[in-house]
């Protein structure tokens, strides 16, 4: 009986353990290799040891792609959060037709990037486009966006949040039905007013769904990909190139696997500081962090 | 602030059903407008897909076209093998749903419910690679790839993707609420482990095999990084690579009319998809929040 169940037990997992050894727990242990090699794919590998992160320290478009992913994540998570924050707390309501509000929030979000990005990509042309026209009605002259070096990184911003707000907005959403409404009624009873229900009721129940939604955005951010290769390509001058661009360029444009095995090294140790930064300092803000 | 206040469960004072009824016409404006925004790139998109090139490019830009060009998804369709990239998406999409539901309901019972040494390890294990990036993964898996032989094949972006840690996880939560009492009564009538999995448990997971499902299918038909670095030629691309060649191709007085039509028909299925099964999605972005890897 007990045999019989282990080896039911291992036959079930077989498939996918299978999968998993072949096509990601090998992969992670070879890039290991791979990021201490010089290897251009038409040679064999060669030992260089840690000349990558050496040349990574003097090469400058590594720091620039560094700085625009900080840049991005920086202005994109907040941002982000702060709209989605918002959204939900209008959704939080028993009102007719929230569901179809919330459907049309969370459309972008379904849709593929590349068509999104495609799509944004015509709307910010400089001077036929949709948005520098709806500006002119207002008076304002629109800016070239993403031609232009100060203003490619926000045209990316804006459709990055035009489409990624809508999973923050579902999980605040959802954090925010969870809370009992005896609560509310209990610190308006105390005479709390509207700012001290959201300042001693919301924000600390919210917390969690809060502090989950800031911990997956922010990683999210620092692997964005799809949009800056279709909207601007990482243009003008470099100054949309994140590093997940950098590190897709430097492997497969110039074919230096080594190289890029290395930058994927470094984005992934920031991805980890990252995380247990936010974990520790979940401790202070996170109502019942310690609990769970 | 007010707009958390349980409006339907308030005492309401004389004159304050009134200011409620404001408050709930001012948050529809809200919505709305924000809705709007949020719309407007998916409307200008269909509404361009249905001009012709000079009204296009005209100034100022008109919403509605001066006559309706259907002619262009024939056009946009034909201009390139769309028809291909098409097929290719949905066989693409076909075997990883199907391939990831098999897996990862297999393990998921086999962490939820069996019992063996080892299997706690091997579940850690799951779980601490599910934080590392596709990025990482990539330069590794596309050397693999070289060495299969497999770039420029379907395989390099289906059979990696046949195996899901996520969704394994998924459904390895799901079936740990699944009560004993069932799968006892049946090993007791005599069920072999696999009939249990396969008459018991499978049943009672329906929604959760919903939610991977429909994840699944949209991760992997919008998927475009890694189909970009292995899929180069024409006859194996999929939908999203054949969407960004088509628009990135044309330079001198690009065709946006058709490229906007193109676009029209590769959102499109994923929109309805979404729509419909829209419960299972919401589901699956409240319990985990993470997007399904490839």
């Amino acid at each position: 009986m007990r045999r019989e169940e282990t080896l039911a037990g291992y036959l079930f997992l077989l498939p996918n353990f299978l999968g998993f050894v072949v096509f990601m727990l090998f992969p992670i242990c070879f890039a290991f290799y791979i990021m201490l090699t010089e290897w251009s794919l038409s040679k064999p590998p060669e030992f260089i040891g840690l000349e990558n992160f050496e040349v990574m320290l003097e090469d400058r478009l590594f720091w620039k792609s560094l700085s625009n992913s900080v840049y991005y994540t920086v202005v994109a998570v907040p941002t982000g959060i702060f709209i989605a924050f918002w959204l939900a707390l209008a959704l939080n309501r028993k009102m007719r037709g929230i569901i179809f509000f919330r459907t049309i929030y969370f459309l972008p979000q379904v849709t593929l990037t590349v068509a999104a990005a495609t799509i944004w990509r015509w709307m910010y042309q400089p001077n036929v486009g949709l948005i520098n026209y709806i500006l002119g009605l207002f008076g304002i002259e629109g800016p070239n966006w993403i031609h232009h070096t100060a203003w490619a990184m926000p045209a990316v911003i804006i459709m990055s949040n035009w489409q990624g707000i809508g999973s923050a907005m579902l999980i605040l959403l959802a954090g925010l039905q969870g809370i009992p409404e005896e609560y509310y009624e209990a610190a308006s009873i105390d005479g709390a007013n509207g700012w001290q229900r959201m300042r001693y009721v919301t924000l600390p129940m919210l917390s969690p769904a809060i502090f989950f939604v800031v911990v997956t955005s922010l990683i999210g951010a620092f692997q964005s990909f799809d949009q800056f290769l279709v909207l601007t390509n990482g243009g003008p001058a470099d100054a949309t190139t994140p590093l997940t661009l950098y590190i897709y360029n430097s492997a497969f444009k110039f074919l230096k696997m080594g190289y890029g095995a290395a930058l994927a090294a470094v984005l992934f140790v920031i991805i980890l500081i990252i995380t247990i930064v936010q974990w520790q300092l979940a401790r202070r803000w996170v109502f019942g962090f310690e609990d769970n | 602030m007010s707009a958390l206040q349980p409006t339907q469960k308030r005492k309401t004072r004389f004159g304050q059903k009134e200011l409620l009824r404001l408050h709930d016409l001012l948050v529809y404006i809200v919505l709305s407008v924000v809705g709007i925004i949020f719309l407007l790139p998916f409307a200008w998109m269909v509404s361009n897909s249905l001009k012709s090139i000079k009204e296009i490019y005209r100034l100022p830009p008109t919403f509605i076209p001066d006559t309706l060009q259907f002619s262009n998804y024939i056009d946009a369709w034909t201009a390139t093998t769309f028809d291909r990239f098409f097929i290719n998406s949905v066989i693409v999409s076909a075997c990883i749903v199907l391939g990831q539901l098999f897996t990862a309901s297999l393990a998921g019972y086999s962490f939820a419910r069996l019992r063996y040494p080892g299997r706690d390890k091997i579940f850690l294990l799951y779980i601490s690679l599910l934080m590392v990036p596709f990025t990482v993964l990539m330069i590794p898996l596309y050397v693999q790839m070289r060495h299969f032989g497999w770039v420029n094949s379907l395989n390099a972006v289906i059979i990696p993707f046949l195996f899901t840690p996520w969704g394994t996880f998924l459904m390895r939560q799901f079936m740990v609420t699944i009560p004993r009492e069932l799968e006892d009564a049946a090993r007791i009538d005599g069920c072999g482990f696999f009939r249990t999995y396969a008459l018991i448990i499978l049943p009672l997971t329906k929604p959760a095999l919903a939610t991977l499902a429909l994840f699944t299918f949209l991760s992997s038909w919008n998927s475009f990084q890694w189909p970009l670095i292995v899929l180069g030629t024409p006859a194996v691309k999929t939908l999203p690579l054949g969407l960004y060649s088509f628009q990135a191709q044309s330079s001198m007085r690009t065709p946006w009319h058709l490229i906007m039509a193109a676009a029209t028909f590769v959102v499109l299925p994923i929109l309805v998809a979404f729509v419909v099964g829209q419960k299972y999605y919401v589901r699956g972005i409240v319990t985990s929040g993470i997007k399904g890897g490839g």
